[in-house]
């Protein structure tokens, strides 16, 4: 069966490791919190400006002065420090964050990624995402397989405006997790139920598929 | 001590007109200079081209210049949730210009610490590229951005003094700390406006010489765009 959102993210949440700083986008991304291990030593930044950024707060604890880039009233962990805009992402830039997850509308087989605009229809901004896209080393993509009219969001090349150029590493979607090799789309998992023809037959791009694929461990 | 208090908001914006490039501070509705905002509302000057990260909502922050047709340009990184923002970019009343979030901070920051230009990675390769130079270091390609230059950069803190010292609070620092200094004349609104010599120099985030003008905000709403919380 494939999975669901919180599916998408307990499996990224394997890819969190200990003493990593980890920037985590808006939607599915954000889910990923919920499911690091409790052992591990691990300090979520916000662009906005927060290292050690904690849940939700309690209601009637929100401060309107203490919010995620999404906007969300959060709280601070022990630990935690504040910083500017500019200081924010001259850590992205820097290269000190490890770990940048993210969501995408397209991806293409060469790790290229598309999230920020829809030519006539969407047009929002990037945001963050340009700067984290071009200068993080380790990306990861959260995504659904396919968009909402059945068609392959892992294609050859990228159809929309796109983000940055040869930066995801990793994809994991309801259906699988993925690497980008220099050959294209490496089919490393299946979600649990999901075959490797159903995987196939919503890859549009080239999906080079091992001889043996296992079920995702969740 | 240089004092650069001055008694309110409408004494803090002397100077302000039409067509000038104004930095805003603030990140979503965090931070926001309320205060300033609602007295550019009440000046009615026109065809302003706005530096901020967000356009605020549609009944709130820079939302409320939106409304009265205030602005004519804005140069941001994120402008969803704010529906009369995106009918006026779609009817092609209001110019737009998106930037990288890091790129427009860094650009606050080049006009704030006096660098004319700098090299980012930050969209290489895609739309906001066009027309930029592009140099390679360590073999990888970087696009060449300008500081901006504002006629006033206009931000919020949490405390300040009458040297023009400021002290943010939480997130609410983002955009307001780059600004300070960036444009020809910095107006900051705080909540609490206190003498020199009340502020530990230790803790200051931003020196006085950065602001031009200091005042205490009247009110402050502080509107909290996504309530979120944890049930118990």
């Amino acid at each position: 069966m494939a999975l669901d959102k919180n599916g998408i993210a307990k499996r990224i949440a394997q890819e969190v490791q200990n003493g990593y700083y980890v920037n985590l986008g808006i939607g599915i991304p954000t889910l990923v919190a919920n499911f690091v291990r409790d052992d591990l030593e691990v300090e979520f930044q916000s662009e906005n400006g927060i290292l050690g950024m904690g849940p939700f707060p309690f209601e009637g604890e929100e401060d309107a002065d203490l919010i995620n880039a999404g906007k969300q009233t959060i709280t601070a962990l022990p630990g935690a420090s504040y910083f500017d805009s500019s200081l924010s992402f001259g850590m992205i830039r820097g290269k000190h964050v490890d770990l940048t997850i993210l969501g995408a509308m397209e991806v293409a087989e060469n790790g290229d990624i598309a999230n920020w605009k829809i030519p006539g229809k969407m047009v929002k901004g990037m945001g963050g995402a340009m700067d984290l896209v071009a200068s993080a080393e380790n990306i990861i993509v959260a995504m659904q397989h396919t968009n909402r009219a059945g068609e392959s969001k892992l294609l050859k090349r990228c159809s929309l405006p796109i983000t940055g150029v040869n930066c995801v590493k990793k994809i994991v979607t309801d259906l699988a997790c993925i690497e980008i090799t220099k050959e294209g789309f490496l089919l490393l998992e299946r979600a649990p139920g999901v075959s490797v023809e159903t995987i196939k037959k919503a890859t549009a791009g080239t999906l080079i598929v091992p001889v043996d694929v296992p079920e995702m461990s969740l | 001590m240089i004092a650069k208090n001055v008694d309110n908001v409408k004494q803090a914006l002397e100077g302000v007109s039409s067509n000038m490039t104004l930095m805003l501070g603030g990140f979503g509705l965090c931070g926001i200079p309320e205060n300033a905002i609602a007295e550019l509302v009440r000046l009615g000057i026109s065809g302003i081209t706005c530096i901020s990260n967000n356009a605020g909502v549609d009944d709130f922050g820079l939302g409320l210049l939106l409304q009265k047709k205030q602005i004519k340009k804005m140069i941001s990184s994120y402008v969803g949730e704010n529906a009369e923002f995106e009918r006026q970019m779609l009817s092609g009343e209001l110019e737009v210009e998106l930037i990288p979030q890091g790129t427009l901070a860094e650009r606050c920051r080049a006009a704030q610490v006096g660098i004319p230009a700098f090299y980012t990675p930050a969209g290489y390769g895609t739309e906001v590229a066009e027309g930029k130079e592009v140099l390679d270091f360590k073999g990888k390609p970087h696009l060449l951005e300008h500081a901006f230059e504002a006629d006033f950069s206009i931000i919020k803190a949490w405390k300040g003094d009458t040297a023009g010292n400021l002290i943010f609070k939480a997130t609410a620092r983002n955009f307001n700390a780059p600004m300070a200094g960036a444009g020809k004349i910095c107006v900051a609104e705080v909540e609490e406006l206190l003498p020199a010599g009340q502020l530990d120099p230790n803790q200051i985030h931003i020196p006085g010489i950065f602001v031009q003008r200091i005042f205490q905000g009247k009110f402050f709403e502080k509107r909290i765009e996504q309530r979120t919380i944890t049930q118990k």
